[in-house]
């Protein structure tokens, strides 16, 4: 069950909104303070995401952000946008989807994309130690 | 933090002054800033982002964007950074070995060409 659950609308403001909300969840959680950097870079990535696959396909769906904290600190976040083909013609959004997945990798100390039932929606999983353990 | 854009002309370098946060929702703003800078003639732009408290990779792509556009007009394009949670993210996403990375506005302006 999750400590906190977040829906927003697929919009670039609430990324902030919700990188806040977890790193709050993240320090009273009790994960180490000098990763909580990590932590809000890689929620702000993965939420990034989720935000502009909605956009790509026009979903006005609310993006789902959900985080634990019974064993470590796990945050989900979740889309419900379909399948869509590889890759960018746009050289920003290259760099920046390639760069994306290079920050979520090194940030936290578990990471899992899982393609939604059907190929619809993906979850990105992130995990990080606390305190606690 | 809201993101907030200065621009300084030094010498004959464009000096562009970035704070607060680029992320996916500031970074347009901050190509819209490159973008004006270059279809003004701006060829060698300083970027300084000592001020700037988070940078996600949405304004990785804009940096980008800003050096190919100083690429292709035969301009130069350099960053001023010496945050070490900054130079993490650019040595994560190999970016560093792309930019050429100052740690002052001195430095950048004295060696940006």
């Amino acid at each position: 069950m999750p400590t906190v659950r977040l829906r927003f609308s697929p919009s670039p403001a609430h990324v902030r909104t919700a990188r806040l909300v977890a790193v709050a969840c993240g320090r009273r959680a009790g994960v180490a303070v000098e990763r909580l950097e990590e932590l809000k870079l890689a929620v702000g990535e993965a939420c990034a995401r989720a935000v502009a696959r909605h956009r790509r396909s026009g979903l006005s769906d609310l993006v789902l952000l959900e985080l634990a904290d019974d064993a470590g600190f796990e945050v989900r976040v979740f889309d419900y946008a379909p399948a869509e083909p590889q890759g960018s013609v746009d050289p920003e959004e290259t760099v920046a989807a390639e760069a994306g997945i290079a920050l979520l990798a090194e940030s936290a100390d578990v990471l899992k994309v899982i393609p939604g039932p059907g190929g619809l929606g993906s979850q990105v999983s992130l995990w990080w130690p606390t305190r606690s353990r | 933090m809201e993101l907030s854009l200065e621009t300084e002309a030094v010498a004959d370098r464009t000096l562009l002054r970035v704070s607060g946060e680029i992320d996916v929702y500031t970074a347009p703003k901050l190509r819209e800033r490159l973008v004006e800078l270059a279809d003004s003639g701006a060829k060698d732009i300083v970027v300084d982002l000592e001020l700037v408290e988070f940078l996600d990779s949405t304004g990785l792509g804009v940096l980008v964007g800003g050096l190919k556009r100083a690429k292709a007009s035969s301009g130069s394009f350099v960053l001023v950074c010496d945050q070490p949670r900054l130079l993490k993210i650019f040595r994560i996403t190999g970016l560093e070995k792309v930019f050429e990375l100052y740690p002052t506005v001195t430095d950048a302006l004295s060696g940006a060409r």
